[in-house]
């Protein structure tokens, strides 16, 4: 009873949020949808049942067994395959070894010039690069005879390694010497505690190392472009030609199929690196 | 004595850690300088000699490859006559990188102060979808873009079913389509540094200037944007630089009409044949590069010292 004459006590004005912006959040919020909005139609065409990748008709994964079917397309998939996984196998171990004789040690002369090395790849134009390396595998070509997709392994490599070396420094950066000494110590060789402790608590991230060098091999364009000798199409290579030829939604199933394995390995990285912290 | 050996033993020590310090690092810098770094030096010897016929080079030494930047050689009396047309595709890639720069600065600065102010434990979150297109494959990105873009495409027939617009706009192959596309590819390049920066931001400054009777431009303005700018420079660096030297986007989105640099550096070493003069290019495109750093280390430091 008492309540009921208790005057309801006026709302107190919503106190301004001082932190935000007019139209901040609406352009935040556009930003995010354009960036996926291009992707989310690719993806959702390549499973119309129709030529079109404009009108939607009905769902089907028919464009999904056509690129199975094609020659060209599995062959791509597979030469890119392959290149990817040799160069992620050999950028891996350099850059492990390079990030274990950086890290963990007082500077040491040289440091900064094996780090811009390093992280050359990276701070070059691509397509000055791709046609320098060009140049360079030509006069090899010339000088022994020898042809191969090895040149393009080789390419692959070489670009990988910063990506590679990043998270494997970064891990190595944030683990302290301690379970080393404890093991040097209880006298193990310098060989058994690097077998049996470093090994082992580096190896979330050579994982991380190891996939983003992957995810960037399966990627590349330029440098495949014009490195890469005839039968040497990835699949990148047969998409750009397939699209000088004309859009089908078979480019789309290649596409997205080619995204999807992108999507994981990054998904799967973040996680990764994620459990590296707790 | 025992003091020598024992410094005989430091000694032997230090000199085993550096040899296997060195037989670490050997493959890595191997790889690069031998794959990466070298064919550098190659292609400004090459820049210097004369185009094989069939693609490759003639071993003679020739400024040819730079003077054709600038002049076309007279076929008949031999003479230079100026040619601006390799000087215009600089120019206009220069014009793209640099508007590119700005809109992804625009469009980027409020996103990553909106994430900045979202609550801790969305951040990662937001960071991680403004980072995973990255990691998709850029030529898939930017085909996604020409499908968006194209006559029949998502814009023209959302705009003509609202209808904004009679006819479809021919966005596509058009300098407009090219920088949509490169502010499309690296937006991610000028928010995550942008974020770095605002992260830091104390926002009991922002209520001081409030209190202080500063409106919201003010605030923004003084308070936020210096805090900010170590992001805003590196990020519009690492918008601008492969912006320049972009080549996917321009090819398909610029329809191979509206060249960039790195299509007509391209175009050298494949159906132009002409490998000294991409050569050249690519050298003339790396000096871009370079001043571009330049720039970028002179506001970095200043930026160090007034915060500092």
């Amino acid at each position: 009873m008492a309540e009921t004459s208790v005057p309801t006590p006026r709302r107190a004005p919503r106190a301004r949020d001082l932190k935000a912006m007019p139209g901040f959040k609406t352009i935040g919020w556009a930003c995010i949808f354009a960036l996926y909005m291009p992707l989310a139609v690719l993806i959702i065409f390549s499973f119309n049942d129709n030529r079109s990748v404009v009108k939607w008709t009905e769902f089907s994964l028919r464009w999904y067994e056509a690129a199975l079917e094609n020659d060209g397309i599995r062959n791509a998939a597979w030469v890119s395959v392959k290149v990817a996984a040799v160069a992620t196998i050999f950028s891996t171990i350099a850059a492990t070894m390079a990030a274990l004789a950086t890290t963990r040690t007082a500077a040491f002369r040289g440091q900064g010039l094996a780090y811009g090395i390093i992280n050359q790849p990276l701070m070059i134009p691509e397509i000055v690069t791709a046609i320098s390396t060009l140049s360079l595998f030509s006069l090899v070509k010339q000088a022994t005879g020898v042809t191969g997709i090895g040149y393009l392994m080789a390419a692959h490599t070489a670009f990988c390694i910063p990506f590679a070396f990043m998270p494997i420094r970064a891990r190595l950066e944030d683990m302290t010497l301690t379970l080393e000494q404890a093991g040097a110590d209880l006298y193990a060789t310098p060989w058994q505690s690097f077998r049996y402790i470093t090994l082992p608590l580096l190896m979330p991230g050579i994982l991380a190392g190891a996939m983003l060098a992957f995810v960037v091999s399966l990627d590349d364009v330029i440098i495949t472009l014009m490195v890469a000798g005839p039968g040497e199409t990835t699949l990148p290579i047969f998409i750009l030609g397939a699209l000088r030829r004309g859009i089908t939604p078979e480019i789309n199933a290649v596409s997205t199929v080619l995204v999807a394995v992108s999507v994981i390995l990054v998904i799967a990285l973040f996680l990764v690196q994620g459990r590296m912290k707790k | 004595m025992t003091a020598a050996t024992l410094t005989q033993a430091q000694i032997e020590e230090r000199r085993r850690t550096r040899r296997t310090r060195r037989a670490l690092l050997a493959p890595a810098l191997i790889i690069i300088v031998a794959i990466s770094v070298l064919p550098l030096g190659i292609t400004f010897v090459y820049s210097f000699l004369k185009p094989g016929t069939y693609g490759g080079v003639i071993w003679e030494f020739s400024t040819d490859a730079y003077v054709q930047f600038l002049f076309e050689r007279d076929i008949f009396d031999g003479t230079l006559q100026f040619n601006d047309s390799y000087l215009t595709i600089f120019m206009r890639s220069i014009g793209l990188a640099f508007g590119a720069t700005v809109g992804a600065l625009i469009l980027g600065f409020p996103t990553a102060y909106f994430i900045a102010t979202k609550p801790r434990e969305q951040r990662n979150l937001w960071l991680f979808l403004i980072t995973l297109p990255f990691w998709t494959n850029l030529l898939i990105r930017t085909y996604a873009m020409l499908l968006i873009l194209r006559d029949e495409g998502m814009i023209n027939l959302t705009l003509m079913g609202v209808g904004v617009i009679e006819k479809p706009l021919s966005i596509l192959y058009t300098d407009t389509a090219v920088f949509i596309g490169l502010i499309y590819t690296y937006l991610p390049f000028m928010v995550l540094p942008l974020y770095a920066s605002l992260e830091k931001l104390d926002f009991r400054l922002v209520e001081a200037g409030y209190d202080l009777y500063a409106n919201r431009w003010r605030v923004l303005r003084h308070i936020i944007t210096p805090v900010a700018k170590p992001g805003i420079i590196a990020g519009c660096i690492l918008v601008f630089i492969p912006g320049l030297g972009a080549y996917i986007t321009p090819a398909l989105l610029g329809g191979g009409k509206k060249l960039m640099i790195g299509n007509m550096i391209a175009i050298q070493f494949g159906s132009s044949r002409n490998w000294p003069f991409g050569s050249a290019a690519a050298l003339i495109l790396m000096a871009l590069v370079v001043i571009a750093l330049l720039i970028y280390a002179r506001a970095a430091g200043k930026g160090a010292r007034a915060h500092g």
